[in-house]
């Protein structure tokens, strides 16, 4: 009896957005009188971040600090439809609608800042400071502040923009199943080095190293949150969870969290997280959807670690210390 | 967290202002202080609390519902059953044409799994509600119930769902989602090894912090106000309006931060018959699960089953996969038809593979019905794919990443649902993991790229 070592590996694509497409978002965009911007959406912030997402590609796009944009979100009486935040889709259904919508009302900044310094609005650029300045003489500029003064109260102008994505639904041919499921996809590949104790069955995660091509890290610090929970819950998924432990049998259902195992603290692996950018072709700024994704090749990787330490595959998740005694037990006996 | 920003650098433009930068997120002081307000905290004077009476049974015929003494238990106001409901016979997915309406806002003569709601009581305290629940009789007449998808598929098995006639989701493509590609058998018939294997899953819950619940406020112009924790506003508000035969106008959702969905939030359960039950008493009413209700009544993952039969020859190349996909759906579709069809279009993975046959059944059983959850369709499929390599590559004593090398899909490459491939990134996966985590591998595959050169 001992404590044996093994490792494995997984790789994976995943689609971004509702599959065969057809799930539309809008986004509205307006300026506040003193140059502050509202982005007007229904999209639902799940605890992921979506609304300081939204708030950085507003803000990208229409030349302004980020804290410059104020999220109006989730309400049915002021934000346009949005099909929902599922399917790996928020970042990038939503994104591509709040960057329509932002284009929309930058041109019009543009052009009621252009009235005012008498130039062409094609001759302008923001600073990203919060000023519009004419290209290649940034001394003549105005800022965004006294822009949007102006188009309120003096020419009469709505600095505003609306945007909308659909991506049409595609019908899969009935004999051979052709269709366009997604028009990008994220990758992965995970390394699992696990231990398994070959008495109790017990699977102990060493280390996990993912790497991610999620197309674009839009905010780096939180794409981080979201690839290391998805990474543990991938764990989770591998070892621990079910509702029906002995399904197809309904008996022994959890019905809290002390029948229902997911691993605490001490049960986590060292996780290491690399991410590459190849951004995709419609993606806002390349980016694509990894929320999903990011919790599917530990499974395997984990499953594949567990055969290369103690010699038995474990084809029924989750791969509890039970099903790995049955499978010693009944290695030893053939 | 590293970014390398070495890969795909000459098809990316960095130097953005804002996009690229880890800007603290706005709301995170508000949830770590605790003043970030939930659907939850909305508490309003007179309001209602809402209880299920649940199913016992896994498939029962319901004889009678006898409610009377429930309405006398004090603090009792009102009890609804299946009657009371406008169009009882729904399916969420009906907003995109997917039919048919297959299951009961309240059972109405049936049941067809353990858990399932057949009468709501409203009472002025939570435990007022619960304790009328306890006395409302039903009288059911127990039928032979079926829980394993095999069991389901065989002919004299009991009937699930008398809304589909047959223990399967009728595709336009028949009894499953079909891709073909190539031919199956003559890639079969070239093979050096064939290895059919097969794998399986058991349901799995969100998990999440919060569980699902909603809180309904009657407005003084005949509007209702909805707080909820639902992942899809306007998809909740859309289906509600079709099951209370309500014009959209009369209602409002207000969303906000979600403690957590991972998929467990888009079914639309609590909102119907809350907003009913608020419409009927002219009362706020609350209706939030319990955690007990959020494990064992709210969807979970399917249970799937898959099948991988994969033709390989000794080089490494896979000539041919045939890929067989079950998802439970338990008792009702929900969005288990849409799971199956995204499993066809991820099948055969990743991989580019000349001859590929898929058949994948969305399945009835008598458990609680399933629906998405986090990579559903996908994720368990990985599984069994990703297992599958692992034992393809040992099969012909190849190193199990080298494997992968020789069989990922590249820029251009025909998938088998027939769309070229773009934007592929897997080999660069894979280099950067085999330098992270000092898996070597040969240096032709080092120096592969997804590129094709002229693509």
């Amino acid at each position: 009896m001992a404590i044996r070592r093994g490792r494995g590996v997984a790789a994976i694509n995943y689609p971004t957005g509702m599959n065969l497409g057809g799930d539309p978002t809008q986004a509205l965009v307006h300026s506040t009188p003193t140059g502050n911007f509202m982005v007007t959406l229904s999209s639902v912030d799940l605890g992921q971040g979506m609304k300081q997402i939204m708030a950085q590609i507003c803000a990208e796009t229409i030349g302004v600090p980020t804290d410059r944009v104020v999220i109006d979100t989730a309400d049915t009486d002021t934000g346009p439809h949005c099909m929902g935040t599922f399917a790996s889709r928020g970042t990038h259904r939503a994104g591509n609608a709040v960057i329509q919508a932002a284009k929309e009302a930058r041109q019009v900044m543009l052009e009621v800042a252009a009235e005012e310094l008498e130039v062409n609005a094609s001759d302008l650029e923001t600073d990203g400071q919060g000023n519009i300045q004419v290209k290649g003489a940034p001394q003549r500029s105005i800022s965004i502040f006294d822009v949007a003064l102006s188009a309120h109260f003096k020419r009469g102008r709505s600095i505003s923009g609306r945007g909308m994505f659909l991506i049409p639904r595609s019908y899969p041919e009935k004999e051979t199943g052709a269709m366009k499921p997604s028009t990008c996809y994220a990758h992965a590949c995970t390394v699992a080095e696990v231990e398994v104790d070959d008495e109790t069955g017990e699977v102990t995660v060493l280390t996990v190293k993912n790497v991610f091509e999620i197309g674009r890290a839009l905010n780096p610090k939180m794409v981080e949150q979201q690839l290391v929970g998805g990474s543990w819950m991938g764990i989770s998924h591998a070892l621990y969870e079910t509702t029906e432990p002995y399904y197809p049998s309904r008996d022994h259902a959890g019905t809290d969290f002390n029948q229902y195992l997911m691993p605490g603290p001490g049960d986590l692996a060292e996780t290491e997280i690399i991410v590459l950018e190849r951004p995709s072709a419609d993606g806002p700024f390349g980016a694509k959807g990894p929320g999903e994704m990011c919790a599917n090749p530990q499974i395997p990787a984990v499953a594949n670690a567990v055969f290369d330490a103690v010699g038995v595959r474990i084809d029924t998740l989750p791969i509890t210390p039970e099903r790995i005694l049955r499978a010693l037990k009944a290695q030893a006996a053939s | 967290m590293e970014l390398r920003k070495d890969y795909f650098a000459d098809v990316r433009k960095d130097g953005l202002h804002e996009i690229g930068q880890g800007r603290p997120r706005l709301d995170s002081p508000g949830h770590v202080t605790g003043k970030t307000p939930y659907f939850a905290d909305r508490n309003f004077p007179g309001m209602l609390h809402l209880k299920m009476v649940r199913s016992p049974h896994h498939h029962a015929r319901i004889r009678s519902i006898d409610t009377s003494e429930a309405e006398k238990h004090p603090g009792v106001v009102r009890v609804l059953t299946a009657k009371d409901v406008p169009h009882n016979v729904y399916t969420i997915l009906i907003l995109i044409q997917i039919g048919p309406e297959d299951e009961t806002v309240l059972a109405d003569g049936k049941v067809r799994w353990k858990g399932e709601a057949v009468v709501a009581v409203l009472a002025e305290t939570e435990r007022a509600a619960q304790e009328a629940a306890a006395k409302v009789k039903v009288d059911y007449e127990v039928l032979p119930a079926v829980f394993d998808m095999e069991e389901a598929l065989k002919p004299g098995a009991p009937l699930v769902n008398e809304y589909h006639g047959q223990n399967y989701y009728l595709y336009d493509s028949g009894e499953c989602r079909k891709v073909r590609f190539g031919d199956v058998e003559a890639g079969f018939a070239q093979a050096d090894h064939i290895l059919e294997q097969s794998y399986q899953s058991s349901p799995i819950e969100h998990a999440p912090t919060e569980t699902t619940g909603c809180v309904v406020a009657p407005e003084g112009n005949d509007r209702f106000t909805c707080y909820t924790n639902t992942q899809a506003m306007f998809f909740t508000l859309d289906n509600t309006s079709i099951i209370l035969q309500m014009p959209g106008s009369k209602l409002h959702f207000v969303g906000g931060t979600v403690g957590g969905g991972f998929g467990g939030k888009v079914d639309v359960i609590v909102e119907p018959i809350a907003i009913l039950a608020a419409k009927l008493t002219g009362r706020p009413v609350c209706f939030i699960y319990s955690r007990e209700e959020e494990m064992q009544i709210s969807s979970p993952r399917a249970a799937e089953k898959v099948i991988i039969k994969d033709g390989v020859m000794k080089d490494g190349r896979i000539v041919a996969r045939k890929v067989t996909g079950y998802t439970d759906a338990g008792a009702y579709s929900r969005h288990s038809p849409y799971g199956a069809q995204k499993g066809a279009a991820h099948y055969p993975g990743p991989y580019t593979i000349p001859n590929v046959w898929i058949d994948t059944y969305c399945v009835y059983t008598n458990r609680t019905p399933s629906s998405a959850m986090r990579g559903f369709g996908v994720t368990i499929g990985d599984f069994a794919l990703e297992v599958q390599m692992d034992k393809l590559a040992r099969l012909i004593g190849m190193d199990p990443l080298e494997f992968r090398f020789i069989n990922a899909y590249r820029d251009g490459d025909m998938k088998a649902h027939r769309q070229p491939t773009e934007g592929a990134a897997l080999i660069e996966c894979m280099q950067e993991a085999s330098r992270a985590a000092n898996w070597p591998v040969a240096e032709k595959y080092m120096a592969m790229s997804s590129y094709r050169k002229g693509a």
